[in-house]
This record gives C-alpha cells, sequence and structure tokens, in this order.
C-alpha cells in the first residue's frame, strides 16, 4: 500500500505560561514559569496549593465562541481545546469554513481529552440530586461526554473525515499526534487536527493531590515547584491547558504552499501491560524502552541521529528511571546522550494536555533551532548525573540546529507513546 | 398579561437563539420555532426554561410538546398564568 508522507503545517496552544504561539515561543526561550499560587487550593485544604492555569481574557473566548454557546458554559477543557485547536487551523492557513459550506470531506480531527466539563458536571450533579433533571438545559451532555471537545471542534471547522477523541491519561496528547499521523499515512484523510485538552482546577487535581504525588514543599514558592530531574524533586505541578497540530499529507501541504514546521517520521504506542515493574500507576521499564526502539525503527531513525528528547520528566522519583530508559533504549550515555527538555520545569504537568503542549514546543524548536532552558534542575538527581553529562540538560538558552527530536509521554494504565520528529526535508 | 407584552418579552427570550436579525424583527404569532426562526431543535428545552423563568410558570412535558410556534407558546402562557 503506498503511504504518505505526513507534516506539521499549524500550531495552536493555551498554556498556562502563555496563549498563542508567537508568545509560547517566547515564553519557551526565556523559561518563564506559568506555576502559581492558588488561594482556592488552599482554602480546600490541598497539600499541593501551587498549579499551572492558562489565564484567558473575554476577548480571546469570544472569537471562538458566540454568546449563545457560552451561555451556560462550564467546562473549561473544551474552552482550551477549541481556542488551541482553531488556532493551530489559522496558523496553517486554512479558512474557517461558513455553516452554509459543505463539509470538509478530507479534514477531521482525533483530539484528545481525559474528563470533560467537571464544572458543568458538578453544576449537573446538584440539579439530579435536587430532583430538577429538567431543568439542567440542553448542553450539559455536548460539554460533559469525553469527545465533546471533538465535537465543538468538528462543527466549527465543518470536519467531514473522522471526528473522534483519544483518551489514555497523561499519554494522550502524543497518542493523539500518532494516530492522526497514522490515518494521514494510511491516506484515509489529508488533514487531521491532533492535540489534547485538560480540564483545569480542584476536581481534576483533587485526586492526584490525594495520591500525594503532587509536591507540597513549594507552596510559597511556586516557580520552584516543578523540578523535573532534581534532586530535590518531591511530586509535580498540576497544570493545564491544550496543544493543537495540524498534521497535513505532504502532497496536500506542497499543493497548498503551507509552511511546514516539522515532519512526523513515525512513532510508536504499546502498553507494559501492568506486569513486571508495571502498575496502574508506574511504568514497565521493558515497555517504555520496547516503545523507544521501535519508534525509532518505525521512523527509519538511528539512535545516533536523535538530537533532542523532549521527555515526560515530571518531577518525581520516576525521572531518573525515565532517564536510564532512554539511556538504555538508545544506547547513548555521558556526553554521547542527545539533549533533555523538561517542559514541565515551566509549565508543569498538563495532564491529558501535556503530551500535545510539549508536541507544540517540540515543533517550534525544530522550526526555529532552539533548546529551552530546564528551570530548577541546578541540583542534578545523583543518579541522573552518573548516567548522562549535566551538558546534556542545558539550562539557559541555546541556539541549535536540530534535526531529530523524540517525544514520549507516560500514562496511568502502564501505557506509553513515543513520536520522532524531524526537520522536512525535501 | 396583554398579547403584545408577551410577545416584547419572547422576542427578548429568543433573541440569543435566532441567527437571523430578519426572522427576530418579522417575527409574530404564526412564527415556527424551528421552520421560520431557525432555532436548533436541542435549544427549545433552554427556551422553555427562559420561559419559565420569565413569566413564573411551569411548562409540563405535554405542554411544551405543542410549542412549536410563537402563538401556541403565548397560548401557553396566557393559560398558565391564567
Amino acid at each position: 500500500m503506498a503511504t504518505h508522507r505526513v507534516v506539521i503545517t499549524g500550531l495552536g496552544v493555551v498554556a498556562p505560561n502563555a496563549n498563542g504561539l508567537a508568545a509560547f515561543e517566547e515564553a519557551l526561550k526565556n523559561g518563564r514559569s506559568g506555576i502559581r499560587f492558588h488561594p482556592e487550593l488552599e482554602r480546600l485544604h490541598f497539600s499541593c496549593q501551587i498549579a499551572g492555569q492558562p489565564e484567558l481574557d473575554d476577548t480571546l473566548i469570544q472569537r471562538y465562541f458566540d454568546s449563545l454557546e457560552l451561555r451556560h458554559f462550564n467546562s473549561i477543557g473544551i474552552l482550551y481545546g477549541v481556542i488551541a485547536g482553531m488556532q493551530a487551523w489559522e496558523d496553517a492557513g486554512l479558512s474557517l469554513s461558513s455553516v452554509s459550506d459543505a463539509p470538509d470531506w478530507e479534514s477531521g480531527t482525533i483530539f484528545g481529552n481525559g474528563s470533560s466539563g467537571t464544572g458543568k458536571f458538578r453544576e449537573a450533579v446538584y440539579k439530579v440530586d435536587e430532583g430538577q433533571t429538567r431543568k439542567l438545559g440542553s448542553t450539559v451532555v455536548a460539554q460533559t461526554m469525553v469527545s465533546g471537545i471533538s465535537a465543538y471542534l468538528g462543527g466549527k471547522l465543518g470536519l467531514g473525515n473522522q471526528v473522534s477523541t483519544n483518551a489514555s491519561a497523561c499519554t494522550t496528547g502524543t497518542e493523539s499526534v500518532l494516530l492522526c499521523y497514522e490515518r494521514i499515512k494510511n491516506g484515509k484523510a489529508e488533514r487531521m487536527l491532533a492535540g489534547s485538552t485538560s480540564d483545569s482546577g480542584p476536581y481534576i487535581w483533587a485526586g492526584f493531590d490525594a495520591m500525594r504525588v503532587c509536591t507540597f514543599k513549594h507552596n510559597d514558592r511556586p516557580e520552584k515547584g516543578s523540578r523535573p530531574m532534581s534532586a530535590s524533586a518531591s511530586g509535580f505541578v498540576p497544570g493545564s491547558g491544550s496543544g493543537a497540530l495540524l498534521l497535513e499529507s505532504l502532497e496536500s501541504a506542497i499543493r497548498r504552499n503551507a509552511r511546514i514546521y516539522a515532519e512526523i517520521a513515525g512513532g510508536n504506542i504499546n502498553s507494559g501491560g501492568q506486569r513486571g515493574a508495571g502498575t496502574m500507576t508506574a511504568p514497565n521499564g521493558e515497555a517504555v524502552q520496547r516503545c523507544i526502539k521501535a519508534a525509532l525503527k518505525d521512523a527509519n531513525i538511528q539512535a545516533a541521529e536523535v538530537d533532542v528528547i523532549n521527555g515526560h520528566l515530571t518531577a518525581t522519583a520516576k525521572d531518573s528511571l525515565e532517564i536510564q530508559n532512554w539511556s538504555e533504549a538508545l544506547g547513548r550515555t555521558g556526553d554521547d546522550f542527545p539533549f533533555m527538555q523538561a517542559l514541565k520545569s515551566h509549565i508543569g504537568h498538563c495532564l491529558t494536555a501535556g503530551g500535545s503542549i510539549e508536541c507544540v514546543a517540540a515543533a517550534l524548536q525544530l522550526k526555529s533551532g532552539f533548546l529551552f532552558p530546564n528551570l530548577n534542575c541546578e541540583d542534578l538527581h545523583p543518579e541522573i548525573k552518573r548516567r548522562i553529562a549535566a551538558t546534556c540538560i542545558p539550562r539557559e538558552l541555546q541556539q541549535s540546529d536540530i534535526n531529530v527530536i523524540a517525544k514520549a509521554s507516560f500514562g496511568f494504565g502502564d501505557v506509553n507513546a513515543c513520536v520522532l520528529l524531524n526537520k522536512y526535508q525535501t | 398579561m396583554e398579547q403584545q407584552e408577551i410577545i416584547t418579552k419572547m422576542k427578548m427570550i429568543l433573541a440569543p437563539y435566532i441567527k437571523n436579525p430578519d426572522a427576530l424583527a418579522h417575527l409574530d404569532r404564526s412564527s415556527d420555532f424551528i421552520r421560520d426562526l431557525k432555532i436548533n431543535s436541542a435549544n427549545l428545552v433552554d427556551i422553555v426554561l427562559d420561559v419559565e423563568d420569565t413569566f413564573d410558570i411551569e411548562i409540563d412535558n405535554e405542554a411544551m410538546e405543542h410549542m412549536l410556534t410563537v402563538g401556541a407558546a403565548i397560548d401557553i402562557i396566557k393559560n398558565k398564568q391564567a
């Protein structure tokens, strides 16, 4: 079967440290932290009272939602996802269709999500318990179904190809990119809007706080809280937002004369089956390494060719294990190891949105040629220092001609996804 | 409540749901919510809730089934207020 090359031609992002591409690239380069103290989390007796939450203004929201849509609207993940998704669409130079146009049969979306519309769901639960089901209004289903985000995007963009949502915990965003990639590669669509979003706020973060996996040691120093690869890392900082990538067949991109950020060379998705060291919450290292190796094989890229790794690196005790897995899978150590990038040091762990926001960052890095500063790792974990050179973990902005970035995400359920992005060359 | 007063209040309720300003301006008793005013059928339940709040009445499921035109809505409101 003839397959198609797949390129990234549009990006959009709603992140804790910036909204929109230009601001996000600036924030990346400057190492601007999006982690802040949230008085609401203190009032609710959370252990971790710091978080990464995008700051949206009404002008931006009203650009993408009309007043009727905003009536009784309380699904912040859909808000983030629609803004990021439509930004990516516009950034790719695609026009916004009118309601009288025919569906765009060659464009679709697989846009990931976790729990959707917890704010709306909470409203509904109170009404239902009071016997007021008839007063819920017409939008509870659309706002709380997990595929609400793809349904909203599908309607706004008039998508006529597959319109669906994937969900695989913190792997979701990276998985979305690979699912969309495969659909285009196999000739089932010309354009797919990949990405993912995450709801935000205490109802999303509480379960993690209860597991004691979030840091409780930095409530007075929010910007120091998210410390991937650091000896003093003490748990992740929860975040939220959305990243979106418009994927397109190379033929379509050339035909439209579209700007190309990067090519998707290949990837892999697998699971450790919650066997061996793998559990609901911990990864099976063998599965992680198999995922990385299979991704390289799929992309026809040698381990030695990987310039940069955009890691999962959440700032828990598992960071050393992740570096070990990369090192063993690539067969590279010391100063032969690729440059390591931990975006969570800027924005925290954006959960289902993490993978997609990090993929947006990776695409920008390939296009503009830079390594962003890794924050809060001045005290590198000794196990990491033993395995790779400190120079592989830049703490300042560096210009760098990057050809290949490996991006991986890992999630609850012992699931893994790894994608290889490379600089587009004819 | 007089019919004209009810129509004025109905126009305010319906305004957010009607995309075409002409349709709203020419609304009368015979206007069909879906056919003439092009209101999304899912929004009819939201309009019923707004009508209930505005006129302080409760519209049961049977009455709602018949509420397909502006005229039918006015009659239901008058009937409930009587």
